[in-house]
C-alpha cells in the first residue's frame, strides 16, 4: 500500500537502547526497518521524508491526561486533545476516568478506546475508575473494566481514603494482575489547602498543604502494597520525602512505581506569585528543594515515568479567588518541550528522557507502543531538540489553554506526528 | 470403634487433627445409617432417653432440621432454642446458659455461634456433649463430614483427589472443615477466588491458592461451589454479582475444565446465577440434593457415637 521512508534522522529507541543516524523505513502503517546512516537504496513508490538531522522516536505515550469528554466537553473533547497531542508528538494516551459519568462500566471503556480510534490521531487507553463514580466508597467492577481493556484503576486527583478499601483495592485488582493508581496525599491532612505550606503560603494567607501529606500516603500504601503483593502506582509525585520512600521501597524488591508530570520538575511554588490561579495544581507546586529532589529522582530511575498531567479547565474554571480555583494545567503540547529543558540542563540525556515518555510508561500500562520495533506500528515524533518556539496560552493547538507554562521559551520542538504511518501533524500546518 | 482426638472424645468440636482412622470408622457408620435411612428401618431406640438440644445463636433452618430429625429417628427427645426465644437476648451469658443446660441434664448440645469458638467454650462448662454445628468462620465439622460421605460413595475414596473450594474461602467455616477432613485423608485441596475472598495466607501443606476459576477447575475430581454472602458486596470484598459470576461462577463451560463426570457440591442455600448457574446445579453431576440427605445419616452418626461414650441414659 503506502510506504515511507524516514531518512537523514537521528533514530532514538530507548526500548531497544538505539540511539544512531540512520533511516526508518514504513509499510502500510507498521515499522518495516531501520537501517544505518549512509546506507543506500530506496525502494519502489516510497514518499520520502528529510529528517534534516532531526530526532525520530517513537510517538509519545502519555501516561495522565484528562480529556473532559464525556461530560465537560466545553474544557476539552477527544478531537481536540487529539490535536494537541499530535502537537505535541504523543500517540498515545492514558486516560482519566474522572468525567461525568465516571469511566466505571465497561460500556464507557470501549466507547472511549473507539472515540481515540475515531480520530485517527490517537489511541485512548481508558483508566477504568478504582471506585464506584470514583467516589471513594465502593470498589468499581475492577475485572469487568479490565476486561473491556481499562489498562489501570485510579479516581483520578482523589487519594483512595480508607485503609481497609485500599488493602481491599490492591488485593482485589491483584487477581487480575491490574494496576492500582494513588494520588499521593492524605485527605485529611490536605484539607482545604491550596499551596504547598511554607513561607510563601503564609505570606500569602493561603491554607497549606504539608509536604507530610504525600509522604504519609506514600508510606501507608508501601506498606499495604507489601501485606497484599498488590501492584501500586503513585501518580504525580512532587516531594524529595514522597520519592525517597519509593526509591527505599525499590531498593527492598518492591513492585511499586512512579510518575511525575512537568510542573513539578519545571516549577516551584513562587511560580503562583500573586495568586496565579494557573499556576494552581493538585499536589500544589512545591518547593525549590523538593523540584530538585524530583529532577534527582528522575535522573537515578525513582521516577519511572513523566505524564503530562493534562487538565484542561476553561477560564471561569480559573478565573475564581486562589482558593475557589481549579486546579491542574493543559500539558499536551509542553510535554516534550518542557522535558527537554532538563536535558539541556544536563539533568537528564535525550535517550533518558525520551524513555520516560514512551518505553517505560508503555511498559507501566501494558501497552504494545513506545517503540521502534520493526513490526510495531509506526507511530512516530519528529523533532529538533534545538529549535525554540514561545508557549502563547490563547494559540495553543486544541481547546484548552490553561497552561502554566505561558510564556515561557522552550528548546525543542516537534515537527512531524505519524499515527500507525498517517501523518497527524505538521509543524506550521496547524 | 476409634474415639475422637483427645478433647475432642465427649465433643465434636472440629475436624482439625482429626486422623483417617478416625474419620473412616465414623463414614462407614454414617453410610449404615443411609442405607437404614432410605429402606426406613432405623432403629428408634439408640438414643430413647437422651435430650438433644439444639441451641443456635445464628439463624439456620437447614442444618437445625437436619439434626432434628437426626435426633427424632433415633429416638432422642428433640427440643429447639433459637436466640429470638432465649434469654440470651435478655443479656444473659453464654456460661450462665451453660449452667442453665447442665441443670436440665441435657445429653447433646448442638451449638450454632456466630462467634468462632463458642461452642469450645460452652464444652468446657456443660456435662453434656457439644456438637458444634457451625461456629463464626471457623469450623461446621458435620457439613465437612458429610461432603466425605458424599464423595466417598461417588469416588470410592477421600485419598489422592483434587478438590476445588470455591468461591467466599475466608469467611467459611465450611471451607475450613472441609480443608482439615480433605488434606487428612491425604487428598489435595485448591482455593479458589478473588484474593479478598481467598487469602494467601491459608496456603499450607496440601492446600493450593487460585485466583483464576479456569486454572482452579483444570483437573479436579470434586467441585464444591460456597455461597456468596450479599453482605461481601456491601461490605467491598467484591464490587458486584455480575462481576463475581463473570469470573467465579460455576457455569457448564468451566465445569467442562474438571474431570470428566466431577462432582459439583454445595453446601446451600444456593444462589444461582451468582455463585453457580442453575444448568450446573440441576445437572447429573450435581450432588447438591445427596448432600442433604447424607447430612442426616452423618448426623444420626454423630449422635450415635458421642451417647457410647456417655453413661446410660
Amino acid at each position: 500500500m503506502n510506504t515511507l521512508l524516514f531518512e537523514n534522522v537521528r533514530l532514538i529507541d530507548p526500548a531497544s537502547g538505539l540511539d544512531q543516524p540512520g533511516r526508518l523505513l514504513v509499510r502500510d502503517g507498521v515499522i518495516a526497518g531501520t537501517d544505518k546512516a549512509g546506507a543506500e537504496g530506496t525502494p519502489e513508490n516510497a514518499t520520502v521524508i528529510d529528517g534534516k538531522n532531526a530526532v525520530l522516536c517513537p510517538g509519545l505515550v502519555d501516561m495522565r491526561v484528562e480529556i473532559g469528554e464525556p461530560g465537560y466537553e466545553y474544557r476539552e473533547t477527544v478531537s481536540s486533545a487529539a490535536r494537541a497531542a499530535s502537537a505535541g508528538g504523543i500517540t498515545t494516551l492514558a486516560v482519566l476516568p474522572t468525567c461525568k459519568p465516571a469511566i466505571d462500566n465497561p460500556a464507557l471503556v470501549r466507547m472511549l478506546r473507539t472515540r481515540g480510534e475515531e480520530t485517527g490521531a490517537i489511541t485512548i487507553l481508558p483508566y477504568g475508575a478504582l471506585t464506584k463514580g470514583c467516589e471513594g466508597k465502593e470498589l468499581a467492577e475492577i475485572g469487568l473494566l479490565h476486561e473491556a481493556g481499562a489498562v489501570a484503576f485510579t479516581d483520578g486527583a482523589r487519594a483512595l481514603d480508607p485503609a481497609r478499601l485500599m488493602r481491599l483495592a490492591l488485593s482485589y485488582a491483584s487477581g487480575f494482575g491490574a494496576m492500582i493508581v494513588q494520588h499521593p496525599e492524605e485527605p485529611s491532612l490536605a484539607g482545604s489547602g491550596c499551596a504547598t505550606a511554607g513561607a510563601l503560603a503564609t505570606r500569602l494567607g493561603l491554607p497549606g498543604i504539608p509536604a507530610a501529606a504525600e509522604a504519609i500516603m506514600i508510606a501507608r500504601d508501601i506498606r499495604l502494597a507489601e501485606l497484599t503483593g498488590g501492584r501500586l502506582h503513585f501518580a504525580h509525585v512532587s516531594t524529595g520525602e514522597g520519592v525517597a520512600l519509593i526509591r527505599q521501597a525499590k531498593e527492598r524488591g518492591l513492585n511499586v512505581t512512579c510518575d511525575t508530570a512537568p510542573p513539578y520538575f519545571d516549577l516551584n511554588e513562587n511560580t503562583i506569585g500573586d495568586f496565579r490561579t494557573y499556576a494552581k495544581f493538585s499536589p500544589p507546586l512545591r518547593s525549590e528543594d523538593d523540584r530538585l529532589a524530583i529532577c534527582a529522582a528522575l535522573a537515578d530511575g525513582t521516577i519511572d515515568a513523566i505524564g503530562s498531567d493534562h487538565l484542561p479547565r476553561d477560564a471561569d474554571d480559573k478565573r475564581l479567588p486562589f482558593a475557589q480555583a481549579a486546579t491542574g494545567g493543559t500539558g499536551l503540547v509542553t510535554l516534550l518541550g518542557v522535558t527537554l529543558a532538563r536535558v539541556h540542563d544536563g539533568t537528564l540525556t535525550l535517550p533518558q528522557a525520551l524513555s520516560l515518555l514512551t518505553h517505560r510508561p508503555a511498559q507501566l500500562l501494558g501497552a504494545e507502543c513506545g517503540t521502534l520495533a520493526v513490526g510495531a506500528a509506526a507511530d512516530l515524533c519528529l523533532f529538533d531538540p534545538e529549535q525554540s518556539w514561545l508557549v502563547e496560552a490563547g494559540k495553543l493547538p486544541g481547546r484548552a489553554q490553561n497552561t502554566p507554562f505561558d510564556g515561557r521559551p522552550l528548546e525543542g520542538r516537534v515537527l512531524g506526528t505519524w499515527k500507525a504511518g498517517r501523518r497527524v501533524y505538521e509543524a506550521g500546518q496547524a | 470403634m476409634a474415639s475422637f482426638p483427645g478433647r475432642h472424645t465427649r465433643h465434636l468440636l472440629g475436624l482439625e487433627g482429626m486422623t483417617p482412622d478416625q474419620i473412616e470408622p465414623l463414614l462407614d457408620l454414617a453410610e449404615s445409617y443411609a442405607l437404614l435411612n432410605r429402606s426406613r428401618k432405623v432403629p428408634r431406640d439408640v438414643l430413647r432417653g437422651r435430650t438433644l438440644i439444639n441451641l443456635f445463636f445464628e439463624d439456620s433452618t437447614r442444618t437445625r432440621t437436619s439434626f432434628e430429625l437426626a435426633g427424632k429417628r433415633l429416638g432422642a427427645d428433640v427440643i429447639n432454642m433459637s436466640v429470638a426465644q432465649s434469654s440470651v437476648n435478655k443479656g444473659e451469658t453464654l456460661l450462665d446458659t451453660a449452667a442453665t443446660l447442665n441443670a436440665m441434664r441435657t445429653d447433646l448440645l448442638v451449638v450454632r455461634h456466630s462467634q468462632s469458638g463458642a461452642p469450645a467454650l460452652l464444652a468446657q462448662k456443660v456435662e453434656a456433649s457439644v456438637v458444634n454445628a457451625g461456629d463464626g468462620m471457623h469450623e461446621h465439622p458435620t457439613q465437612a463430614l458429610l461432603d466425605a460421605l458424599t464423595i466417598r460413595r461417588h469416588l470410592g475414596t477421600l485419598g489422592g483427589l483434587k478438590v476445588a473450594i470455591c468461591g467466599d474461602v475466608s469467611h467459611s467455616r465450611v471451607a475450613r472443615s472441609n480443608i482439615f477432613l480433605l488434606t487428612g485423608m491425604g487428598s489435595t485441596v485448591r482455593l479458589v477466588g478473588p484474593p479478598t475472598l481467598v487469602p494467601g495466607a491459608m496456603k499450607q501443606r496440601g492446600v493450593e491458592i487460585f485466583h483464576n476459576m479456569e486454572e482452579g477447575l483444570q483437573d479436579v475430581d470434586v467441585v464444591m461451589m460456597l455461597r456468596l454472602q450479599r453482605e461481601r458486596m456491601s461490605s467491598g470484598l467484591i464490587p458486584s454479582a455480575r462481576e463475581y459470576f463473570r469470573f467465579f461462577g460455576l457455569d457448564q463451560r468451566r465445569l467442562q475444565l474438571a474431570r470428566k463426570n466431577a462432582l459439583v457440591m454445595h453446601p446451600g442455600p444456593m444462589n444461582r446465577g451468582v455463585e453457580i448457574d442453575s444448568l450446573v446445579a440441576d445437572s447429573s453431576q450435581s450432588v447438591i440434593q445427596e448432600q442433604v440427605e447424607m447430612g442426616v445419616a452423618v448426623r444420626m452418626a454423630v449422635l450415635d457415637r458421642l451417647t457410647r461414650s456417655r453413661p446410660a441414659a
